[in-house]
């Protein structure tokens, strides 16, 4: 797969701060990037550089395998975490001024945005000002701004910030479609559990360093432990957990059931594998529960920062 | 991609839309012939009532001196005491009682002259009083002193100083007033310019803050373009307004006049009328033809080039600097500290070229702060239709053009900053740490 985006070592410094340090990342054509940490790890600053908002200090952006020229604004499209509209503009008008901020012909920035507004529902809104619109009304907006020029790439900073779970949910849909139409999503959060289910790829950074980064499924490959999350009936649970526990490493789980049974976590070592465990179960008692614990972008995310 | 043309179209219709802006526009005008009218009408009032001043003269040296005019009656008691003089006076609400006592000799008169009044009495009065008394007494002395009253007024001679400068063109009290009048008004236009609009430019940067929109419109542009789309689009709604201003402004002044029935000639400033005297001791009679020669005298060709360029680049390095605090701050009471420096400067240049220039035009002070880019712009249009050499003003205007070319360098570094920094409170230690960045 070709990357549509690649930073090469990029480092920038605020006066004695440094923002990001040595960064690289690489952004697969036509997935959906998560770029992940916590306030202040230095997301906005990488951000911002692909932008072109910021110089970096050293490093390099290619976008297309091309560094980065002023040109290519507008094959990005940008939604930052500030974000706003003038107040005391029509949206009709405003949008078109963006649009063609973005080198948009009017009368085909004009179009799009109607079809835009009638398939997200706000139609009747040409000619009102952002002030008489409610907060999640001026977002959607916003949203359409960003999507409008049809980018390669699209830069999303907390987009589902500010939005009530139902447009929440539409703007969601509307990544994906934007993404199955091929364009690359860049999608920067602290919420991990908004990147479970949107992500393919991810890159982690913490304290200004990329700590890690990939495929979101090989990532969880890696950082799995082999670890499985069993329930089971027996007559007697100490004679079962004692014999499980001279086979396998085993620590108490706790998770939800509706019966009574011994709950444990079994971690397997090298040369046995899931069979063997689940056989060797039956031979015990009534297996009622049999799972294997896949870490989630959150475990990963504080096991990783754990080692760094 | 160059989008300084869109960035400057939105600025206008945005600040010439404003509901404000037209009603400001509009009502400025209106609010300012007014208040002239209204000032004009009330001294014409003040003027109307006739004051009466009673006279008591017990040493017999004024006969005739005092006679009623328009606005002054005099009334003269004879045979009164001073204590029934004043009751008199205060029973009949006259404006109040000139005594002079009896005297000795002429010498000593000045302690023997009282006025009594209700009130304290207007000054012009007492000035007037006393200039008539003085010259009556004087006459009156030098008769004592047997001098020949009509040798003296004969021996006068009157003296009007023909001025022409070493190139042989004439010039006279009104070119110089004409040319103070063309410096003070282009001085004052720039600076009330930078003033509202460098303010203008300054709220529309923080609004784009405070809305948080700026990162989406950085995202397409570079900073220093939309500050200088910002600085052109406002300085053009400017240029409309003042536009609209100086039309109106004539219009109502002819008209309103005429509908009102107020007499504008009647309000009379001390300039106007020092004017009027420059006037008729030259013996030319007409002062608007006069005001026409001495225009006409003045060095225009320079002076509409040199007007062009002190102001417009005089106006872009006060506005980047504008536009520069806008961007550091958060919203407009945190301006204050940063506005002082700016505010400084101009206010200097205006009382420099107000007092300064027009005592001396190319005197030491008036020279250097002619040169200092802060203060050149305005000074230095002061100082042109007095005839400054051209050496001097190119060498002024390049000075000004550096130090606006660095100004905007200095400027778009903090605005690229500062636009992105929200909800901090910025020092000035702070900005120049912005600098390196």
């Amino acid at each position: 797969m070709n990357n549509l985006l690649e930073a090469h070592s990029v480092s920038k410094k605020f006066g004695n701060f440094t923002a990001l340090n040595n960064a690289s990342i690489a952004v697969p054509e036509g997935s959906i990037f998560g770029l992940l940490g916590p306030n202040g790890a230095g997301k906005t600053t990488l951000i911002r550089i692909i932008n072109q908002i910021t110089m970096p200090d050293t490093g390099q952006v290619l976008l297309d395998g091309q560094a980065l020229q002023p040109h290519h604004i507008k094959d990005i499209g940008y939604l930052p975490e500030e974000r706003g509209l003038y107040k005391s503009m029509k949206v009709g008008e405003q949008a078109l001024y963006l649009a063609q901020l973005k080198g948009m012909q009017k009368t085909e920035a004009k179009k799009r945005l109607l079809e835009w507004f009638e398939r997200l529902d706000i139609g009747d809104w040409w000619n009102k000002k952002i002030q008489e619109l409610s907060k999640g009304m001026a977002q959607k907006i916003q949203f359409v701004v960003t999507v409008l020029h049809e980018p390669k790439l699209l830069i999303f900073d907390e987009p589902f910030s500010g939005f009530d779970p139902i447009n929440a949910n539409i703007i969601k849909d509307e990544i994906l479609r934007l993404k199955n139409e091929g364009a690359t999503v860049i999608f920067s959060t602290h919420r991990m559990e908004s990147v479970e289910e949107l992500c393919d790829h991810i890159a982690l950074l913490h304290k200004s360093n990329k700590i890690l980064d990939g495929n979101l499924m090989a990532i969880k490959k890696q950082y799995k432990t082999n670890t499985y999350e069993v329930g089971i009936n027996a007559e007697n649970h100490g004679v079962v957990e004692r014999a499980l526990a001279e086979r396998f490493s085993t620590t108490a789980a706790d998770f939800r059931t509706i019966g009574n049974e011994l709950k444990l976590n079994v971690k397997l070592s090298e040369k046995d594998t899931a069979n063997d465990l689940l056989s060797y179960l039956t031979t015990q008692g009534q297996v009622s529960h049999f799972v294997e614990l896949i870490p989630s972008v959150n475990d990963i995310f504080i096991e990783a920062v754990k080692n760094n | 991609m160059n989008h300084l043309p869109l960035i400057i179209k939105r600025e206008y219709l945005t600040k010439v839309r404003n509901k404000s802006f037209v009603v400001m526009t509009i009502l400025s005008p209106l609010i300012m012939i007014g208040l002239i009218l209204l000032v004009t009408y009330l001294s014409q009032l003040n003027n109307n009532k006739v004051k009466t001043v009673a006279i008591l003269d017990e040493s017999g040296v004024i006969k005739e001196l005092f006679e009623d005019t328009e606005t002054t009656k005099y009334h003269r008691f004879d045979n009164v005491t001073l204590e029934n003089a004043k009751q008199i006076s205060k029973e009949k609400e006259y404006y109040g009682l000139l005594h002079i006592d009896e005297l000795s000799n002429l010498e000593n008169i000045s302690k023997h002259v009282n006025f009594y009044s209700e009130d304290s009495p207007s000054l012009t009065l007492i000035s007037d009083l006393e200039f008539k008394l003085g010259e009556e007494l004087t006459n009156l002395k030098m008769i004592e002193e047997d001098i020949d009253l009509q040798k003296i007024e004969a021996s006068k001679i009157s003296v009007n100083i023909n001025q022409e400068n070493f190139s042989g063109e004439k010039t006279s009290k009104i070119d110089s007033m004409t040319k103070i009048a063309f410096g003070v008004a282009t001085g004052y236009l720039l600076f009330m310019f930078i003033i509202i609009y460098g303010n203008m430019i300054m709220r529309s940067v923080i609004e784009e803050k405070t809305s948080r929109i700026v990162e989406i419109i950085i995202s397409s542009v570079k900073p220093v373009q939309l500050m200088l789309g910002k600085i052109i689009g406002t300085s053009l709604a400017g240029v409309t307004q003042f536009v609209i201003w100086i039309v109106l402004g004539s219009i109502l002044m002819v008209v309103l006049p005429l509908v009102l029935g107020i007499d504008l000639s009647q309000m009379q400033t001390p300039q106007q009328q020092v004017l009027q005297q420059a006037v008729e001791s030259q013996g030319s009679g007409d002062l608007l033809q006069s005001i026409f020669f001495a225009v006409r005298s003045l060095p225009l060709l320079n002076l509409v080039i040199a007007f062009v360029l002190f102001f417009l680049s005089g106006y872009l390095l006060y506005s980047s600097l504008y536009a520069a605090i806008g961007a550091a701050v958060d919203n407009e009471t945190d301006t204050q500290q940063f506005m002082l420096p700016i505010i400084m400067p101009l206010i200097l240049a205006v009382y420099v070229g107000g007092f300064t220039v027009i005592e001396d035009p190319h005197g030491t002070v008036s020279t250097i702060f002619s040169f200092i880019p802060l203060t050149s712009p305005v000074v230095m249009l002061m100082r042109i239709p007095f005839g400054v050499p051209i050496w001097q003003q190119v060498l002024s205007l390049m000075i000004l053009i550096g130090t606006f070319m660095f100004t905007v360098w200095f400027a778009a570094k903090i605005y690229r900053v500062g636009i992105l920094m929200y909800g901090k409170k910025t020092s000035y230690k702070e900005l120049i740490k912005w600098i390196k960045y």
